[in-house]
């Protein structure tokens, strides 16, 4: 598969040595899906951010990120501004807050097709319309003329998908789209993204391994600014490498299977961001963590440990 | 087992556009005494609501709530007050619930203090941080100090620092990182054998309930839509809804994703508003017949420990096993 993303040594940092993002490769190839997962401060979010020019202002990116051959780091403004929508765009978990709360549904998705593509205005109603019907939007001509507020959060986020996807990006960068929706409305969604992105490369973002295993082809693990495992999504869950993904997977209980006992835990808590680590970051959390664990690890072979765990010793859940 | 709390026939109405919404339409539920009772279904389904009327902290329009022998929503301010050493809430969000401008041994002595508590009261504050295996030391310190696991943990320690017996967790770790999640979750079991608490459990996140709940009920637009002992319910759900949010539970497991699931098609939940004569649930439901559109079913029991609110609650089954 040719490789329509490419990231390398991304970093994104604060101020003198606070690093948020500490180096990190990621590719995404046409019609593939990469989830990155990870808890809240492991930098999952700035990854995606900057890839699109997004990061807050106080940020400095350095790396390399190329989309179909276009380095995407360090363009201005106005390169940027030309190639989201068209080339790649982005969904958030709260589609309220890209939305204009005083404008109707059609209205806006009518506006950004006006950018695309010259049209008349009634053609380009007409057109909203038939977006809203694609991402199943029921009644959809009476939906193109309400409110933001009077549409529910999965509808919303329905708008925002159609909105993303009329420009037929490259890439598609969702992050966390379906968190703040309840787990009926998600299973809907996350079936129309899987649908709608078949020739799209998605960067899905998510904390959640349940989406993971709902969305991805391949998956990224991200723990303290760095991936510390990827690969398919089967190897992933089924026989995850990292110590730290091992214990994530663990510590999440399991709808098909009784209470037995008191949930495996990880102890402590993840680093603060930007905080100086040496080493692996996982160590001071980490069951197998020795003296070589003072060196950071490099990612070989899809794992960022010295002791990884070996696919073969696990059984398949 | 004693039925610590027992409400009968809650109804809540709201005023909205157009109307009335009634966010609980007659709920009636028992907690066993140390045992925990979980609330689940989707936003808007009136769990939240249950909650803060089984705490007082809201009136019902109808109905009656009595927590260890007291009817909560007739006894005078005095004895209501009394009461509130009994019962407390543990909110989802550690970062709207705390007050930020106290530090960590004022916000967890509080309740102490409002209650009059003779004795050492920092000596109780070291013993309720240790209860939630915080150090004694963040006592000093400021909720924005503290990791979202310190905050809820801290949460917790104010709820049990009058010794309630009744505690009502509003998603209490639904804004946790999974890793802190299980810690919190191991905490309120471990509360709840040494000084047998009994919850009320609001969740949307049905791998957590079954982990937590000795018995379930299932809402839907501000009525039970079924209950029963967990692991009978989970292993055997009867309502179509039930069956529907347990299949939409995302697993970490890899499936086949060319066979659709039912629950891709299911749509969203109608407006308590729009409610007409028939069952609720039958807008959506898959396998909703005439009589399900026109003639409401009741919560009737289908054994000793187990209810639901379908006509076809015997066979119902959406789609393959």
């Amino acid at each position: 598969m040719t490789e329509l993303l490419e990231v390398q040594d991304l970093k994104v940092s604060f101020g003198a040595g606070r690093e948020a993002v500490r180096g990190v490769d990621l590719t995404v190839g046409r019609g593939e899906t990469l989830a990155v997962v990870g808890e809240s401060g492991c930098g999952k979010s700035l990854t995606a951010l900057s890839l699109l020019g997004l990061e807050p202002a106080a940020a400095q990116v350095t790396g390399s990120a190329t989309l179909g051959g276009t380095e995407l780091i360090g363009r201005g403004e106005r390169e940027l501004r030309r190639l989201r929508g068209t080339r790649a765009a982005m969904i958030f978990q709260d589609p309220m807050s890209s939305l204009n709360p005083t404008t109707r549904i059609g209205t806006q998705i009518a506006e950004v097709l006006a950018i695309h593509s010259p049209m008349r205005r009634s053609a380009r109603l007409r057109q909203a319309v038939e977006l809203m019907e694609s991402v199943g939007i029921t009644d959809a001509a009476a939906r193109a003329r309400q409110m933001p507020h009077e549409l529910s959060g999965g509808m919303r986020q329905r708008v925002m998908i159609s909105i993303a996807l009329a420009g037929s990006p490259e890439l598609l960068i969702a992050d966390e789209p379906t968190t703040a929706l309840d787990v009926t409305v998600q299973a809907q969604v996350l079936a129309l993204l899987r649908e709608r992105t078949r020739d799209t490369a998605l960067l899905f973002i998510t904390h959640d391994m349940g989406v993971v295993a709902e969305i991805a082809d391949r998956v990224a693990v991200m723990y303290a600014g760095k991936v510390v495992e990827t690969g398919t999504v089967r190897e992933v869950l089924e026989a995850p490498r990292h110590p730290y993904t091992a214990a994530l997977l663990r510590s999440v209980p399991d709808p098909d299977r009784p209470a037995a006992g008191e949930l495996p835990t990880i102890p402590g808590q993840v680093p603060a961001v930007g905080a100086v680590l040496e080493g692996c970051p996982f160590r001071p959390r980490c069951d197998h963590a020795d003296d070589t664990c003072a060196t950071a690890p490099a990612l070989v072979e899809g794992v960022a440990c010295w002791h990884p765990v070996s696919r073969e010793s696990q059984e398949v859940a | 087992m004693a039925d610590l709390v027992v409400a009968e026939g809650l109804v809540k109405r709201y005023a909205v556009r157009g109307g009335t919404m009634a966010a609980v339409d007659g709920v009636s539920l028992r907690v066993g005494q140390g045992t925990t009772l979980a609330l689940v279904g989707e936003s808007g389904c009136g769990k939240s609501t249950t909650g803060r009327l089984l705490l007082a902290l809201e009136r019902p329009d109808e109905g009656s709530v009595e927590v260890a022998g007291q009817a909560v929503h007739s006894i005078g301010k005095k004895q209501l007050r009394e009461l509130r050493r009994t019962m407390q809430p543990v909110f989802q969000d550690p970062y709207d619930s705390l007050n930020g401008r106290m530090t960590v041994g004022q916000i967890v002595s509080e309740p102490l203090r409002v209650h009059r508590f003779r004795g050492d009261l920092d000596a109780r504050v070291r013993e309720l941080l240790e209860a939630v295996t915080l150090a004694p030391e963040l006592a000093q310190r400021y909720p924005h100090e503290l990791s979202g696991g310190q905050r809820q943990r801290v949460a917790i320690a104010r709820a049990i620092a009058l010794d309630p017996e009744f505690l009502v967790c509003d998603e209490p770790v639904s804004a946790l990182d999974v890793s802190v999640q299980a810690q919190v979750v191991n905490l309120l079991r471990r509360l709840q054998d040494e000084r047998g608490i009994t919850y009320l459990f609001i969740s949307h996140d049905l791998a957590l309930v079954r982990h937590l709940a000795h018995r379930v009920a299932v809402m839907y637009l501000g009525r039970i839509v079924e209950e029963g002992e967990t692991e009978e319910l989970f292993a055997d759900p009867r309502h179509p809804y039930t069956q529907l949010l347990l299949a939409a539970a995302p697993r970490p497991r890899v499936r086949d994703h060319e066979r659709q699931e039912p629950v891709e098609q299911l749509g969203e939940a109608t407006s308590a508003l729009t409610r007409s004569g028939g069952c609720a649930f039958a807008p959506r439901c898959p396998l909703a017949t005439d009589r399900c559109r026109t003639e409401d079913p009741a919560l009737r029991p289908l054994a000793d420990t187990r209810a639901a609110a379908c006509h076809y609650a015997e066979t119902a089954r959406v789609g393959a096993a």
